[in-house]
């Protein structure tokens, strides 16, 4: 699933993309609803969706968009910027060899995704180890409200 | 940068050497560290960097030990940081004693073992010890060490380290935000594997790395010259070789079967059957080894975007001098080291090792 998933990455951004904008608009509801409240639903609909597609470890700081929709976290190494220097000639995993690098992936990834600029250059700060097990969607959504000028 | 012809051979003083043993030179200005390597960089010299591998002890003696092999031979040397996973001391313990005596050293920081909260305070630490040159690098796995059962630690990637530490010397503070009072004055380094796939992305790691904050680059063993001189083109297409010092890495096989050892068992490294094949028909396989090392030094110094080489010697750090005696890169310059403030030239135990032009 993973390999499909990046081998779809563009569809898959796209189809974020619209499901973002809309939970963007209902943002006023969700707020009145509750950001906490809220967060629950969205969160379950969101590990199914992303464990699913993506085998997503659900770290709350989602850089799928950026790695090819390659989850990061799948990395022994937990890396967030880039294939480490053990990556096997056959392109798989230093710590398991089974399996292939997540990198690897996100490059392919990457490369599917678009044709200039490619996301995955940009410097990814530390994770906040605090944000795990909570929604990424729902926390890009209020950022997101919060530039529309929507009231949160 | 003054060269003062000693005996036929000129060794590197700078016109603001210390006149203390151990203290660092003054920070020039647009350099961010009072080191050595920094300095030899900058003047467009070539450097020379070796790697010392710490001691499974806690005796002094056997790091200073370890350290004279390299006497006249390198600009710095770095001290690893639990390479391969294993245990031996740390790199902050290497470079607190060597600072100490006047050597300069890169201290090579793992994301392996330690998290964010260790990690800045180690830096701190050996800034104040005088270290002048950080690297850092993600580390390999816990499985292939001495440890496997370990817990890997991983808090942070060498990118997200490399930030920290800019953001500590630039901005004085913390990850947290919290300020220091008196910042790291170091010069910041990372590794890189033009060798490893996928291949075609490793020159734009190299340039996000140089956006994270790295300033000189070590790469992993270089054994094969047409990945290198493509991956190099590649680096020179984005103009990357004028904004970081590279040292492609170099090392002396001791043996075919060495070479294969290493090349099934130490992640990343790479290296062609051309290269095995050469050692495997040899007489002498050390010497041809050598032989391999001196060419590979002599081939990369001629590439475009190279700024010097990083020497891992493990195990033959005894033969680092006579490789690079060989390689003929140093031309007539001996790397300044401690022995030569305390001794007179005419006792300096370094024209034993190197000879000298002019007797």
């Amino acid at each position: 699933m993973r390999h499909w998933s990046v081998c779809h990455s563009r569809q898959l951004k796209k189809i974020y993309e619209v499901i973002e904008r809309l939970l963007t608009r209902l943002y006023p509801v969700i707020s009145k609803f509750g950001y906490e409240r809220a967060e629950i639903p969205v969160f379950a609909v969101e590990k199914t969706i992303k464990g699913l597609l993506l085998d997503s470890q659900n770290c709350g700081q989602c850089i799928v968009g950026s790695t090819g929709m390659s989850c990061p976290r799948n990395c022994p190494k937990l890396l967030r910027n880039g294939p480490c220097g053990g990556v096997r000639t056959d392109g798989m995993c230093e710590v398991l060899p089974a399996m292939t690098c997540v990198w690897v992936l996100a490059w392919q990834g990457n490369k599917q995704m678009t044709d200039t600029e490619y996301p995955i250059q940009v410097v990814q700060p530390a994770i906040d180890n605090r944000l795990r097990g909570s929604s990424a969607w729902l926390r890009e959504v209020r950022r997101r409200a919060g530039e529309t000028g929507l009231e949160i | 940068m003054k060269l003062g012809a000693e005996r036929g051979k000129l060794v590197l003083k700078f016109d603001d050497e210390p006149l203390i043993l151990g203290e660092n030179l003054p920070i020039r200005p647009g350099h961010n560290s009072p080191g050595r390597l920094e300095r030899v960089l900058r003047s467009g010299g070539f450097a020379v960097t070796a790697e010392i591998s710490p001691p499974d002890s806690a005796d002094p003696r056997e790091v200073y030990e370890r350290a004279a092999v390299f006497d006249g031979v390198v600009d710095a040397m770095n001290a690893t940081d639990g390479a391969g996973a294993n245990c031996h001391m740390s790199s902050v313990g290497m470079c607190s004693l060597l600072t100490r005596r006047g050597y300069a050293m890169v201290m090579q920081v793992s994301c392996r073992d330690r998290n964010r909260i260790a990690i800045q305070g180690d830096v701190l630490g050996a800034s104040a010890m005088g270290v002048s040159n950080v690297l850092c690098l993600t580390g390999d796995g816990v499985q292939v060490g001495d440890h496997p059962e370990a817990k890997p630690v991983f808090d942070l990637d060498c990118m997200a380290a490399l930030s920290m530490l800019r953001n500590m010397r630039d901005n004085h503070c913390f990850m947290s935000g919290r300020e220091i009072t008196s910042p790291p004055k170091v010069f910041l380094g990372a590794v890189a594997n033009p060798f490893a796939p996928p291949l075609d992305y490793r020159p734009l790691r190299l340039a996000k790395k140089i956006t994270a904050g790295a300033q000189f680059i070590q790469t992993q063993y270089c054994y094969d010259i047409k990945v290198f001189e493509h991956y190099m083109k590649e680096v020179r297409r984005e103009g990357l070789h004028e904004e970081v010092f590279i040292l492609p890495g170099v090392g002396p096989l001791a043996s075919a079967r060495t070479a294969q050892w290493i090349r099934s068992n130490v992640p990343g490294v790479h290296i062609p059957d051309a290269v095995i094949n050469r050692l495997k028909n040899a007489k002498d396989q050390t010497e041809e080894g050598i032989r391999i090392c001196v060419e590979m030094i002599q081939m990369l110094k001629e590439i475009e975007g190279i700024h010097g080489v990083h020497i891992m010697a493990y195990r033959h750090e005894h033969r680092v001098a006579e490789v690079v005696e060989r390689s003929g890169v140093l031309e007539d310059r001996v790397p300044w080291h401690p022995g030569l403030a305390v001794a007179p030239m005419e006792e300096s135990p370094i024209h034993e090792r190197l000879g000298t032009v002019n007797p």
